[in-house]
């Protein structure tokens, strides 16, 4: 399978980690990735807050860029830039003289045929039982609480993925691969995203909201498809701790590198050797699935809810 | 949050865009779609909010104690004028700067600077961040959407 690529910002960035991550990962599972040639940033929140016109025409003009490639589908791993170049098209969509405007503001046309994708939804076209016969390292010993964050699943109306309040794709996943994510409470709960300088309070407390609830539930580790959840939950990690005086030491895993080590791949060529917080018992027990008694036996089940 | 989405909705039925306009919750909201998704009447609670705030941007009524909200979002999109895509050193250093007069103080210009060396041990700092070729058009895009910008 052939798919076009938009990295975003992030994830040619102090997210590079989660390129590498996804990059060994599809490739393992015969996902060629066609990166789109000078695509630009998609504005973010900067864009949508500041002036809505070109938080339409910034990520309109990667729709045009994708389809002058001829493309039809392209994965967004981002959610941020996903859910922007999915609103962007569906404001388009139902508005010819909109779509004619931005058109000529970004000096392409854009027919709206080009299908934007996240990284759960190409995992599931490739198949989650193909992925499962794969697997030659089952993530027997790993409990992660898979967080899902805001943009994967809301706008409901834009985004049109899973269930905005109850949502299972990752869960199914991370089971096929042999992991037992728990149940818990805050897998839609916002971390703060791209607030992280702006606004360093709010991100570290929802962050730490969302790491001890995990840990609350007899999670060993998080999983997230989003670059900017994995920089406030893995990156700021240490930092909520000292300032909440907590303890959390969660590894917070990409879907990819979840896929990647089930599937084989080596640690250090996902990348998980370059997060902040270490894989600790979690991953080794991972890596050597043979290995027992290496998880706390403190984890509680999962029966909250 | 000084006013809540659903009591800002209700704000500007009042008629009272103003205080809605000078409030710090616009800034402090985060974007994360909940309200929208969960208003019971289908409010677009968070289209309101970008509304709000770029119309309190425009107005120059933006809350006192949200400059640094703000001067962020500035430099991010100054830093997207110029390159086409984000150079995250270059954000940071523009960001601190914008927002300097507001912070005034040595430690705000110093924080995160210990971060550097831990991004870089993994590989995660770009001294040079990447550029598109064509930034001619982005220029233009961005020309093209500035009706109304505050300068």
């Amino acid at each position: 399978m052939k798919i076009a690529y938009y990295p975003g910002c992030a994830l040619h960035g102090s997210s590079n980690d989660y390129e590498q991550s996804l990059r060994a990962c599809l490739g393992k599972l015969e996902t060629e990735l066609q990166e789109i040639p000078e695509w630009i940033c998609c504005g973010a929140t900067a864009a949508h807050s500041l002036n809505h016109k070109l938080s339409i025409a910034l990520p309109a003009r990667n729709l045009a860029l994708a389809e002058q490639q001829g493309m039809e589908e392209m994965l967004a791993p981002c959610p941020m830039c996903s859910m922007q170049l999915l609103k962007a098209e569906k404001l388009m969509s139902g508005d010819a003289s909109l779509r004619k405007e931005i058109s000529s503001v970004v000096e392409a046309p854009i027919s709206g045929k080009v299908k934007v994708v996240n990284l759960i939804q190409v995992l599931q076209k490739v198949g989650v039982e193909r992925i499962k016969a794969a697997v030659k390292k089952p993530l027997a010993e790993l409990k992660p609480a898979c967080y899902y964050g805001c943009l994967l699943t809301r706008p409901p109306d834009i985004v049109s993925f899973d269930d905005p309040e109850q949502p299972s794709s990752l869960e199914t996943l991370v089971s096929a691969l042999g992991a037992k994510p728990v149940e818990w409470n805050y897998r839609t709960e916002c971390c703060g995203a791209g607030m992280t300088m702006a606004n360093e309070d709010t991100v570290l407390e929802l962050s730490h909201r969302i790491l001890t609830d995990a840990q609350e539930h007899g999670a060993n580790c998080l999983v997230t498809a989003c670059p900017m959840c994995h920089v406030n939950l893995d990156m700021k990690q240490r930092d909520i701790e000292r300032r909440y005086g907590a303890r959390h030491n969660l590894t917070v895993y990409y879907l990819s590198d979840l896929v990647g080590l089930a599937l084989g791949i080596a640690p250090e060529n996902l990348g998980i050797n370059r997060h902040f917080v270490p894989p600790r018992r979690a991953e080794a027990a991972a890596t050597q699935p043979t290995a027992t008694g290496a998880v706390a036996s403190s984890a509680a089940p999962a029966a909250k809810v | 949050m000084d006013v809540m989405p659903n009591q800002l909705v209700r704000m500007l039925q009042l008629g009272r865009a103003e205080d809605a306009l000078r409030s710090n919750a616009i800034w402090i909201c985060v974007s994360c779609q909940t309200c929208s998704t969960r208003c019971p009447k289908e409010v677009d609670c968070a289209g309101i909010m970008d509304a709000l705030r770029e119309l309190s941007l425009r107005r120059g009524v933006v809350s006192p104690d949200q400059e640094r909200v703000v001067a962020f979002q500035q430099a991010f999109l100054n830093n997207i004028r110029r390159n086409g895509r984000l150079d995250e050193i270059e954000l940071i250093a523009e960001f601190k700067l914008r927002a300097l007069p507001h912070e005034r103080s040595l430690g705000f210009l110093l924080k995160d600077a210990g971060l550097a060396p831990e991004l870089q041990k993994r590989k995660k700092l770009h001294l040079r961040g990447e550029k598109v070729d064509d930034r001619a058009v982005v220029r233009r895009i961005f020309e093209r959407c500035a009706d109304g910008e505050p300068k």
